[in-house]
């Protein structure tokens, strides 16, 4: 009898010892608010898409572990495989999810313009971390569209630039005819007549196209000095690799959808030399960069952070710090998010205009022994290297 | 026009021709041997082409192994590949619909190239993602004026006829294309002279998928870069080619790739608009080629069907 009673003490009081500390441990857990990341994971951009979603959740994983903070923050990544129709599909299931409470969204140009009405519609605030069509942020004017990262106006105006600086004149322009190579196409070519610059030729191409030898033997015969190439990778490790087979001496320059490891995996030695523009800064330039560095080698992350990284680190940053300052709110987030002024973040200083984009500097790239290098840091800006192209 | 570059789009087209004549010569022939259109058949050429990698990979690009020998063991894997899905396609779906109503054939096979394009996708690591292609030819241009062309095209080019010619000697002169040309003529009869009916058949389908694995080599070592769904335009211009040359006919499949990429070549080069068109433009040329020769440019009536 007594060994029963003593038991039944004893369960009792084990029963109670946890429920308290369960009780406890309840109290003193944080609430867990989603944030949605949605991206290129596969197909031919999963390279900065993936390096996008790492930096993003490096992001969340920091400010989980900062005692400070008021939540606790769970990101759900989706795939859009820089497809529109998939990017509409995965906006709408962020979009109708309550729990989500903002966005950290999109590289792709063409789905970054197709997604902008589905999160207007279900009014989730998002932060653009990749995609450079002007028309996300100035083609309409919704409140929940915010961006970081700069537009093609200012890649094409500094591509121009650099032209001129350089005494390129006559260029040929091939670009896909998605919304990104259109875009990227218009503002560019308007820059470069503007600076005195010569269209030899423009070729649209589908941007699946695998054999340019056509467009390349024709581009031959026209004689430019530079090749400029307005799409994304798997396009330009094509033409740069078949401008070489074909013997078409000219400067190959492409916009930033080559700025990435995988164009120069894929072009080999042929890349070298080849220049393109991004609107930001070798991360190490920047005041917190080699901080997100370290912290994105010892979370041992299989991808690069690629060139857009940084950007996404930073969105979710600001959407986080939103959160914190005023809840997890779609439209309170949003509020903040639109007074959005000298804030501090990895990328520089965040200031957004009246259509919530974020005002920055682009910078020129060229791709020195197989690593892309920031201009003035090169050794063809020293003078050491020459470009390619130019009449000696 | 200088007449080093017209060379130069002539050698772009002849390029593109052999490659789209390897495939065409694959449905010639699946077409030839059993009235089937094998609509896997371009999956079958990324499935090579993602053998050859694999197998390259393995043995590793940098291990001091002359690239010969490197692009021989991948031209084995890959040709070894193609060859088994061709032979398993064969076998589980096309002998035993031979009987059933032609679409269920192409049905099944559309089905199974689907399931090898997700194979890919989901078995290779990122295979997603496009794949580049190590360069194991030998680098360089051959000069003349304003004719350029790399050596390793030149090599490529070489080698895709040949194999092309060599497949039409097998065909017309040797004891397995005569068992070939047999079964394609009279099934039964063949059989009753002793021929191994499905041993010919399977056959043929090892033949006409090695083709196309080397042809997704060829495009991998040209174009530096392989992706899992390479093959589903690859396939519909191939069939396209193989059905204006004459489907069943060796020479007419052939002739048909090489009118593809003609097309394609000069809509790029002399017409006003956009090269974007270039495939509008050839599939545009083949719908008009059929309506004027509805049994293709060799018919089957004036050529001994394969």
């Amino acid at each position: 009898m007594m060994n029963r009673r003593l038991v039944a003490s004893v369960f009792a009081a084990t029963v109670a010892i946890s429920v308290g500390l369960w009780a406890a441990g309840d109290a003193a857990a944080k609430d867990t608010v989603k944030i949605a990341f949605i991206g290129p994971l596969t197909g031919g951009s999963s390279a900065p898409g993936l390096g996008g979603r790492n930096s993003a959740l490096l992001a969340v994983q920091l400010r989980n572990a900062d005692p400070k903070a008021k939540y606790s923050y769970e990101l759900v990544t989706l795939d859009d495989e820089c497809k529109p129709n998939v990017g509409i599909q995965v906006a709408t299931k962020a979009a109708s999810d309550k729990s989500i409470i903002a966005g950290v969204t999109h590289y792709c140009s063409t789905v970054g313009i197709a997604t902008v009405d589905t999160y207007h519609r279900f009014q989730l605030p998002v932060v653009v971390w990749g995609a450079v069509l002007p028309e996300i942020t100035y083609g309409n004017n919704y409140a929940e569209i915010h961006r970081v990262n700069g537009t093609m106006v200012d890649e094409g105006k500094l591509a121009a630039k650099f032209l001129a600086d350089n005494k390129y004149k006559r260029v040929a322009i091939l670009h896909d005819t998605t919304d990104y190579g259109k875009g990227q196409n218009k503002y560019f070519s308007k820059f470069l007549s503007e600076s005195g610059g010569e269209i030899a030729a423009t070729f649209p191409v589908a941007p699946d196209q695998q054999d340019f030898t056509a467009e390349l033997t024709k581009i031959k015969e026209l004689r430019p000095e530079v090749i400029y190439w307005g799409g994304l990778t798997p396009g330009g490790v094509r033409i740069r690799a078949q401008m070489d087979r074909v013997g078409v001496n000219a400067q190959f320059i492409a916009v930033s959808g080559i700025l990435n490891a995988g164009f120069i995996e894929g072009a080999g030695a042929s890349a070298e030399g080849t220049v393109s523009f991004h609107n930001g800064a070798p991360i190490e330039k920047y005041a917190q960069g080699r901080t997100f560095l370290d912290a994105y080698a010892k979370a041992g992350f299989r991808e690069d952070p690629d060139a857009y990284g940084p950007f996404a680190y930073t969105a979710a940053n600001l959407i986080m710090d939103a959160i914190e300052k005023v809840g997890p709110d779609r439209k309170k987030v949003q509020d903040a998010l639109n007074k959005t002024k000298g804030y501090a973040g990895l990328v520089g200083t965040i200031n957004f205009d009246d259509h919530r984009q974020n005002i920055v500097t682009p910078y020129v790239y060229v791709v020195q022994n197989r690593k892309w290098t920031y201009w003035p840091d090169s050794e063809y800006a020293g003078g050491k290297k020459s470009l390619t192209g130019l009449a000696k | 026009m200088d007449f080093g570059l017209l060379a130069q789009h002539i050698f772009n087209g002849l390029m593109l021709g052999v490659i789209y004549a390897m495939i065409a010569v694959g449905f010639s022939l699946f077409f030839g041997v059993l009235d089937v259109i094998k609509f896997s058949h371009g999956d079958v050429l990324a499935t090579g082409a993602f053998a050859s990698l694999g197998a390259v990979t393995l043995v590793g690009v940098n291990s001091g192994l002359p690239a010969i020998v490197i692009l021989l063991v991948g031209l084995l894997a890959g040709l070894a590949a193609g060859a088994i899905a061709g032979v398993i396609v064969g076998r589980t779906l096309v002998l035993p619909l031979r009987h059933a109503p032609a679409v269920n054939v192409l049905l099944a096979t559309l089905m199974a190239g689907t399931v090898l394009r997700e194979i890919i996708r989901l078995g290779v690591p990122n295979g997603g993602n496009p794949k580049p292609f190590p360069a194991l030819l030998p680098a360089g241009n051959i000069q003349f004026g304003s004719f350029s062309i790399g050596i390793d095209s030149v090599i490529i080019l070489a080698c895709g006829l040949a194999l092309v010619g060599i497949t039409h000697f097998v065909v017309t002169h040797t004891r397995l294309g005569l068992a070939i040309r047999a079964v394609a003529q009279e099934p039964d009869v063949a059989q009753l002279s002793g021929i191994d009916f499905q041993r010919v058949v399977l056959g043929t389908f090892a033949i006409g998928s090695a083709l196309a694995a080397f042809a997704g080599l060829m495009l991998g070592l040209y174009y530096r870069e392989i992706n899992f769904n390479m093959g589903v335009l690859l396939g519909v211009i191939g069939f396209a080619a193989a059905v204006v040359g004459g489907l069943g006919n060796l020479l007419g499949a052939i002739l048909g790739g090489f009118l593809f990429a003609g097309a394609q070549t000069l809509a790029t080069i002399a017409l006003p608009f956009s090269s974007a068109y270039k495939d509008v433009v050839a599939f545009a040329v083949v719908i008009v080629l059929i309506g004027l020769f509805p049994t293709g440019l060799i018919p089957e009536k004036s050529s001994e069907r394969v």
